[in-house]
């Protein structure tokens, strides 16, 4: 067995499920809760399920990024602006989109939900796609997958490494400037 | 777990991040229903990285060794670099976004994007 007999395991399939239905009934529940504030708080419950989906598919990296960067630092932002921003009751209501807006998700999912199932994907897990020092190879890799994560980034994408580090100067300075030159313009009247 | 499991939940979270996005007046909800899209995006990456052959592992020919079988095997976790990377631009894109909603409360005293047909009054 490639990754262990756990994966498949009972417990697995419980722990997924549960995640699965409360992370669609909570992404459902940020885009239907007129109240924005109990939106946000159901998007931090969608993240947490992500994150738990993340350490189901073996990303145990990506899964504390997640927590770190999801759920410690974009959710604090969306309750900043939030409270920002008032009329807290009632403030997230649907517009006249509605109903075009339900074809559309609904074609969509239905669409990829298709694809995806009637797609013949190159499993790992088929035994004709491993030789045996690959299968070796997984295992190592797959025992400690930070350093491996770390070195394609560094090596391999390193330019888009270096860009989403431009990007995210960028960004913060961007939202420098939009506030402030705000303000300047509120003194100037 | 198979992979068309992770792949049709993240379709679903997707589409009700597209649903989202389309249908609210307030533009909080609206970034934080593209944050659900990205999010979406992200578990699909992943879950191909995780159970989908590279390239590169099933073009290695079966008496390579050991080095060469990690460098290819290696090619597994592209998925979750872009993942961090997708994960960087929506830590950018929620951070300029909020800006302007908040210049927009500034200068509407409303964040209702039905109600923005213009950038400035």
């Amino acid at each position: 067995m490639l990754f262990g007999s756990i994966e498949s395991g009972l417990f697995v399939k419980i722990v997924f499920w549960a995640l699965a239905f409360s992370m669609i009934f909570s992404a459902f529940a940020v885009v239907h809760i007129k109240n924005v504030f109990r939106a946000s708080l159901c998007l931090i419950i969608t993240f947490v399920c992500m994150a738990g989906m993340f350490i189901l598919l073996r990303a145990e990296f990506l899964a504390a990024v997640q927590v770190l960067i999801y759920i410690g630092a974009i959710s604090v932002l969306i309750i900043f602006a939030i409270l920002m921003t008032q009329d807290l009751e009632n403030s997230s209501s649907y517009n006249s989109f509605r109903i075009p807006a339900i074809l559309i998700a609904t074609i969509f999912a239905i669409t990829a939900i298709f694809v995806f199932l009637n797609t013949q994907w190159q499993m790992l897990s088929n035994p004709e796609n491993i030789s045996s020092p690959v299968s070796q190879a997984i295992n190592i890799v797959f025992s400690d997958t930070i350093p491996w994560i770390a070195e394609l980034l560094i090596h391999k994408f390193v330019i888009a490494f270096e860009v989403a580090g431009v990007l995210l100067l960028a960004a913060v300075l961007g939202a420098f400037v939009v506030l402030r030159r705000d303000r300047e313009e509120r003194e100037l009247n | 777990m198979n992979l068309e499991n992770f792949l049709i939940v993240s379709a679903i979270v997707f589409a009700i991040g597209l649903y989202g996005s389309l249908a609210n007046r307030n533009a909080i909800v609206v970034l934080m229903s593209i944050e659900l899209m990205l999010n979406a995006v992200n578990l699909a990456a992943v879950a191909f990285s995780r159970y989908v052959v590279p390239a590169s592992v099933t073009s290695l020919p079966s008496d390579a060794n050991l080095e060469a079988a990690k460098s290819a095997v290696q090619n597994l976790f592209v998925g979750h670099v872009f993942s961090i990377m997708v994960i960087a631009v929506a830590a950018a894109e929620i951070a300029i976004g909020l800006a302007i909603v908040i210049a927009i409360y500034r200068s509407n005293s409303s964040v209702d994007v039905t109600h923005l047909a213009e950038m400035k009054k």
